[in-house]
């Protein structure tokens, strides 16, 4: 489809396609925001199928594809759909995903024989409405000097950021708290219609353009990478957006490069960014929580050397441990052997011979942490009466958060704070 | 091997389908997966695309075992984000959908391409369904997979039953929820995709949901619900193609499917709008009627055993009516009062019945001022709501507890005494 492009030289046809893409995906993006907040991800995927019927029967009855019968006949359809999916689950107990999968696939077929019915007059391919025609954009129409698939998504984008700005706090609120919406005054069912309209325009806009499965796609994926990312809706509705744009431009690249579907390719982009956003989001992504965890077992495995290297003195046994066996003693594992060579780089261990021995800094540490151990489990069993046994593990846990604070407050709350309830001396 | 005509092939074939649906649809509604028919749909295209460039042909198994790898990496990719991502379920099911379904285009564009020789006709079939062009060879893959369902429903009935409905407690019990949840999966995925090419993508997930959901309004059972979705099923892949010839053959097997869906809706026995309207109905009508009696009983109660004729007036004050010249007509319908010139009187039958009525509601007043520490000026409000819902057994054993505590007011034979003053709008 590129060659028909290029046969025809125009260098800005390339331009139109982008700024077509990234305006649909900025219109998507908007709303999809607030799609995914209230749980309602797959709605985008419903109405995108379900306004078929109502653009149908728009062009049927107008015999035009003039956008506002179409824009009309699409939002009567998604509010249709919208209030029967509702009414399926609110008065006749169908499960909520059932319901929605029952209305929008059955609008689906009714508009699929509505085609057919009348495809005779109807330059209406059912292709389209899945893959778009992204590539014969810039042959269309001109309104205001631009395709009009462009004018139109862009009319719509400006719709949904205006909507979105003047009612912000509303839409905030009820996407979070619809009952305190409700009660503050603003109907979070209204907000939830105004909301489906948003997404019917949005979705028949971008339909031609794009096709259903890009408009499915922009409403969830940008909105979802953003949400990856941040916690702050404001900032969560512009990086959606910018994820849209990013998508629209480095799809149309690559499908320029291997020469396929443009849409399908802005697709992917938008599916890779989302995978990517999932790996390396500095709050939430894996990698981070992964190094998260990584830093935490080897704080912890190192409190467990230095504290178990403690009470191997405090016995006043001669035996010393080698790494091996005082790695083994931790848990073993590559973990332990790192979390050892991390304390005798940090001089709180030496390997002498004859085993791992504490230094001075060392028996220090290990004092501190031994001390949190027998104050927490003594602790345990005065004031809440815990069974000698069944002490060590939550001490075992706890130790490694009991700063000196923690020390002194438990120490005043105790009666005897220098035995552990096993016996042992609790170390100054 | 008998030869089949084509009709009768796409007949019997899409029936199958429509049976596999239902049955294997009936555990995904249960279980709120509904959707994942839609999600696994979708997520074959690329798995197709790709097993076509592969074997270079469109060989229906090697593109539905295509379809099935696909499918089955987007279950998982689902089942990663949910448990390592803040990515809701409605979200990854959408993320997964669309991108698996994005690079299927993009894949598809490819497979179009002159160079690599592609039959665009026979891959769009995925797209869109067309069940006209239905093999022997289809029809025998379809009975394979529609045994293969039946076998392991018939062989895993407990373990799936239970699952559906309380998986802590399958799980208590030992046993491997999750593999039983992987079957019922795998299952899924595989009726949904060699169901793609007759169907098509969207109308596929349909067949999933439509019969299962039809089939929940008329039973509570799950082996009736089975076998009635699963009827239903082939019931709407038979009639939708016989009936819609001329009509894209999947929209019209949905069609024929929301059709039965929406005739169960209001016609179900118990679940069915109308029958659940007519109980509303028919309660509120009770309710009306029991009010007016104890109305009367209470207007006419200090001038007992006398029954005076009481101005239609006092009735009206004595609590709000909604139409209460449709209750009179009942009553006196029924003899329960006579009526005339705005007064009404209570019949002895009338005052009898009223006298059990408000015998009830006292003897439940005072349950509830005893043993559920209701305040006597909430009582009458929350009795009033209630009684009419109480069955004889329990009023005996109210009585009969009050008796032996014996605090069952003397006159209690008859009617006790009210537990608090009477005025109007009590």
């Amino acid at each position: 489809m590129i060659e028909v492009i290029d046969l025809f030289g125009e260098p800005s046809t390339g331009t139109w396609i982008v700024l077509t893409g990234v305006t649909v995906n900025a219109a998507c993006a908007l709303v999809g925001c607030f799609l995914i907040l209230r749980k309602m991800s797959l709605m985008g995927d419903a109405l995108s199928h379900a306004v078929l019927p109502g653009l149908v029967i728009a062009f049927v009855l107008t015999g035009s594809r003039s956008m506002v019968p179409m824009f009309v006949g699409a939002v009567i359809a998604g509010l249709l759909t919208t209030f029967m999916t509702q009414s399926l689950h609110q008065y006749l107990r169908v499960p909520s995903d059932a319901s929605m999968g029952i209305v929008f696939t059955a609008m689906f077929a009714v508009g699929v024989v509505l085609v057919k019915q009348f495809s005779g007059g109807l330059h209406f391919d059912i292709g389209c409405v899945y893959e778009g025609a992204l590539e014969y954009v810039p042959f269309g129409i001109r309104v205001a000097g631009m395709p009009r698939q462009l004018f139109t998504s862009l009319m719509v984008m400006l719709l949904n950021l205006a909507v979105i700005l003047v009612l912000w706090k509303e839409f905030k609120l009820s996407s979070f708290d619809p009952a305190l919406a409700t009660t503050m005054g603003f109907s979070a069912t209204a907000m939830h219609y105004l909301l489906m309209v948003l997404v019917s325009v949005t979705t028949v806009a971008s339909f031609e353009a794009v096709g259903s499965i890009l408009v499915v796609a922009m409403l969830i994926v940008p909105a979802s990478t953003a949400y990856m990312l941040t916690d702050r809706l404001g900032w969560m509705v512009l990086l959606s957006v910018i994820f849209g744009a990013a998508a629209a431009v480095l799809g149309f690249r690559a499908a320029t490069y291997w020469d396929t579907s443009i849409s399908g390719m802005m697709t992917v982009v938008a599916g890779c960014l989302y995978a990517l956003a999932v790996l390396v989001s500095p709050r939430y992504g894996l990698v981070s929580s992964m190094l998260r965890n990584v830093r935490m077992s080897l704080l912890v495995l190192r409190d467990d050397v230095l504290a178990m290297l403690y009470r191997v003195e405090e016995l006043g046994s001669e035996k010393h441990f080698s790494v091996a066996e005082t790695a083994k003693g931790v848990g073993g594992g590559w973990l332990a052997n790192f979390a050892i060579s991390q304390l005798q780089r940090a001089g709180n261990i030496v390997d002498a011979s004859g085993g791992l021995r504490l230094t001075d800094q060392g028996r220090e540490t290990a004092r501190k942490l031994v001390r949190s151990h027998r104050l927490w489990e003594t602790y345990l069993v005065e004031q809440l009466g815990m069974p000698l046994d069944h002490v060590h593990e939550p001490a075992h846990r706890v130790e490694h958060f009991i700063d000196e604070d923690i020390q002194i407050q438990l120490a005043a709350e105790l009666d005897t704070a220098d035995q552990d309830p096993h016996g042992r001396q609790i170390p100054e | 091997m008998i030869s089949l005509s084509l009709s009768d092939k796409v007949a019997l074939g899409t029936a199958l389908l429509g049976g596999m649906a239902g049955v294997v649809g009936s555990f995904a509604v249960l279980r709120g997966r509904a959707l994942v028919g839609d999600m696994l749909a979708h997520a074959a295209l690329p798995g197709v695309c790709l097993a076509f460039l592969i074997t270079g042909n469109r060989n229906l198994l090697g593109l539905s075992l295509g379809a099935l790898a696909s499918g089955l990496t987007a279950i998982v990719a689902v089942a990663i984000i949910l448990r390592w991502t803040r990515t809701k379920e409605d979200a990854a099911i959408g993320i997964v959908l669309s991108t698996f379904f994005g690079a299927g285009v993009v894949l598809l564009s490819v497979v179009q391409k002159p160079s690599t020789g592609g039959n665009k006709a026979g891959l769009h079939s995925y797209l869109f369904g067309e069940p006209g062009g239905m093999l022997t060879s289809d029809v025998l893959l379809l009975a394979g997979v529609a045994l293969v369902v039946l076998a392991m429903v018939v062989l895993f009935y407990k373990e799936f039953l239970v699952v559906c409905f309380d998986t802590d407690f399958a799980q208590s019990q030992g046993w491997p929820t999750i593999w039983l949840d992987l079957a019922m999966m795998a299952a899924l995925a595989v009726v949904t995709i060699v169901g793609l090419p007759i169907v098509g993508v969207i109308l596929m997930a349909a067949m999933i949901i439509l019969p299962a959901a039809t089939a929940r309004f008329w039973t509570n059972r799950l082996s009736m619900m089975l076998v009635v979705s699963c009827g239903f099923g082939a019931a709407a892949g038979l009639l939708g193609t016989q009936l819609g010839r001329g009509f894209p053959a999947g929209a019209a097997i949905v069609l024929t499917a929301a059709a039965l869906f929406v005739v169960s809706l209001l016609f179900a026995p118990q679940r069915g709008l109308i029958a659940r309207l007519l109980v509303e109905y028919r309660l509120r009508r009770r309710i009306a009627d029991e009010h007016l009696l104890r109305t009367l009983f209470e207007l006419s109660e200090s001038s007992l055993p006398d029954v005076p004729v009481i101005p239609l007036r006092d009735v009206r004050e004595y609590r709000h009516w909604n139409s209460l010249e449709r209750v009179l007509e009942r009553a006196r319908d029924e003899e329960l009062i006579d009526s005339g010139e705005g007064q009404v009187q209570l019949t002895p039958l009338g005052l009898h019945r009223a006298a059990k009525l408000t015998k009830a509601h006292r003897l439940w007043e005072l349950y509830l001022m005893e043993h559920a520490n209701i305040a006597p000026d909430h009582v009458d409000r929350d009795a009033d709501d209630v009684e009419h819902l109480l069955p004889e057994s329990l009023l005996v054993e109210l009585e009969q507890e009050l008796a032996e505590e014996g605090r069952l007011p003397a006159i209690a034979a008859e009617v006790p005494e009210s537990p608090h003053e009477l005025s109007p709008e009590n």
